[in-house]
């Protein structure tokens, strides 16, 4: 049971160039996999691949498959395939629903569509407002929240769904700090807790190297290296491939490169 | 880069007050002074009030109590369009500001508006779209870009416009290492004209490379205004960890290691430096 892309090639209707490259990427449940690379590299459609909107939704040609616990994707109707695995979006007001009234709405608008008894709706919507903290805008008009409101909020939908794997990109790109750490925080406690195989693309590679088992990076749509987290990001490579290093891994180098000696005690 | 030279302009608050029209305040009595020619960077947690801040300085909001000084004249007594050659915002959310059909009229309908024509206009436009790398996209259409393109597009279409006075919502929101370098470099050119340049950030380590002065809000309140190494030193940790903000490593490593503030990576390295030497 896992989520697998073998040999992945897509290509975007109408487009010259190949957005991926024979992409073979496996995520099992209750693990959590960082996808890296420079903006156009092939994250997000990668992201749009992983749970099939690509090509179901959005057209495009697929080869190679893509099976959500050995269910394919291409083939298989979007409603299905909802109900295993679910996307944040990059920008989070493509996913305001904008047709609730409030951010509890919002929020249970996902459960309420799988037809689930009505405690369980209630229960998986309070659950993942408590857990991204919103109990306090849950009357608010979800069309008017700040960015990093939004941004929670529409995870919380994502969240209450409760997809056995979850696709993320860039899910805390318009947060403060505090808020990308409430929400590496939940995204791991999510993964130990409820077993959900979780995909995030991200710049913040201090987060990632927090909170991911393995790292992907790609480049023009191809996988350039993978591996342990850590080891991962301190690639020298990765300059190259538009990937900040950790603030950590990024201090190390500079002192190595004015030829001073690092104390491992310093941190 | 061929973004035109002007000197910048001061702006300022006078224990300015912002509730909006739902009730909600949003700003208490905030004083702050951004001199002319100055870089400051706003910090402070999603919802402290730092968009809406910004928004006084050309007229988008206006001032509940208290006053708003665009180049020493209170906004008040200026037309919006006076400001809108003042002062220019690039949004958070680029799609908020893009509208044209192709990224070369983005970027000139501002500068246009703000009365440039002809090959004045094409230099401007073609500067401000090398600046931030899109160059080769100029006949694309926006919303063929990525999103971090598309803030890039924003921040092209404001650099266009030539204000003396430039204010940037999160510029490096979605951009990778390269894209945080652009914005950057455009900051530093900005700097070296001359012109005012306050952005709003949560990405510390941004702020303490490229901006000389830092402002921290909480629930709407100035809690700190200082230079980067004075508000990001010791002394004023308390004041960031109260609104939940987290000084760059090398400065908590600097501090640790009794090599003074250090907030950025350069600064602790030639600390280090500095000190091996004395010592040896």
């Amino acid at each position: 049971m896992s989520l697998v892309l073998e040999g992945v090639t897509y290509r975007y209707a109408g487009a010259a160039t190949k957005a991926l490259q024979s992409v073979d990427l496996t995520l099992q449940p209750g693990r959590v996999v960082g996808l890296v690379g420079s903006n156009g590299s092939g994250k997000s459609t990668l992201c749009s691949c992983a749970v099939g909107l690509a090509p179901n939704a959005i057209g495009g040609t697929l080869d190679g498959r893509v099976t959500i616990d050995g269910l394919e994707t291409s083939g298989t109707p979007m409603y299905k395939l909802v109900q295993h695995a679910g996307i944040l979006f990059q920008d989070s007001a493509t996913q305001i629903t904008s047709g609730a009234s409030s951010v509890w709405e919002e929020i249970s608008f996902g459960p309420r569509n799988l037809s689930l008894p009505r405690n369980e709706v209630i229960d998986r919507t309070w659950r993942a407002i408590d857990a991204l903290r919103l109990t306090e805008i849950v009357e608010r008009d979800p069309s008017r929240l700040s960015g990093g409101q939004a941004q929670l909020v529409a995870l919380a939908a994502v969240l209450a769904l409760g997809p056995r794997y979850l696709v993320l990109d860039e899910p805390t790109s318009q947060l403060d700090p505090l808020g990308t750490r409430l929400v590496g925080e939940t995204l791991a406690e999510a993964a130990r807790a409820t077993g959900v195989g979780i995909l995030i693309a991200e710049h913040k590679t201090d987060l990632l190297a927090m909170l991911c088992d393995e790292i992907v990076v790609i480049a023009s749509g191809k996988v350039v290296a993978r591996g342990h987290a850590r080891e991962v990001l301190a690639d020298p490579s990765m300059h190259e491939w538009g990937v900040s290093a950790p603030a950590d891994i990024a201090l190390r180098e500079a002192v190595a490169v004015a030829e001073l000696e690092w104390q491992s005690e310093w941190l | 880069m061929a973004v035109i030279a002007t000197s910048g302009i001061g702006l300022a608050t006078e224990e300015l007050s912002f509730t909006y029209p739902d009730g909600t305040r949003a700003l208490t009595s905030v004083s702050l002074e951004i001199p002319a020619g100055s870089r400051i960077a706003i910090i402070g947690q999603n919802g402290s009030g730092k968009s809406t801040l910004v928004r006084h300085f050309n007229g988008l909001l206006r001032a509940t109590t208290g006053r708003v000084l665009v180049d020493g004249t209170p906004v008040g007594r200026r037309h919006v369009a006076d400001l809108a050659r003042l002062v220019g915002i690039s949004f958070q959310n680029p799609d908020r500001q893009i509208f044209s059909g192709r990224v070369r009229a983005e970027v000139a309908f501002g500068a246009r508006n703000v009365g440039l024509r002809g090959a004045a206009l094409d230099q401007r436009v073609n500067g401000a779209l090398e600046a931030v790398g899109l160059a080769q996209q100029a006949d694309a259409n926006p919303y063929d870009l990525g999103f971090s393109e598309r803030k890039l597009l924003a921040l092209a279409s404001i650099l266009a416009m030539g204000t003396p006075a430039i204010v940037l919502d999160e510029p490096t929101t979605g951009q990778d290492a390269n894209g945080v370098q652009r914005v950057k470099d455009v900051i530093g050119q900005l700097a070296r004209e001359g012109r005012t340049v306050v952005a709003i950030s949560h990405d510390m380590a941004f702020v303490a490379e490229a901006f000389e002065r830092v402002a921290v809000l909480r629930d709407g309140e100035l809690v700190l205004d200082d230079t980067v190494n004075e508000a990001f030193g010791e002394d004023n940790w308390p004041i960031l960890e109260s609104t939940y903000l987290e000084p760059p490593l090398p400065a908590r490593l600097g501090a640790r290691l009794g090599l003074g503030s250090t907030p950025t990576t350069a600064a602790f390295v030639a600390a280090l430096v500095a000190r091996s030497g004395s010592v040896g």
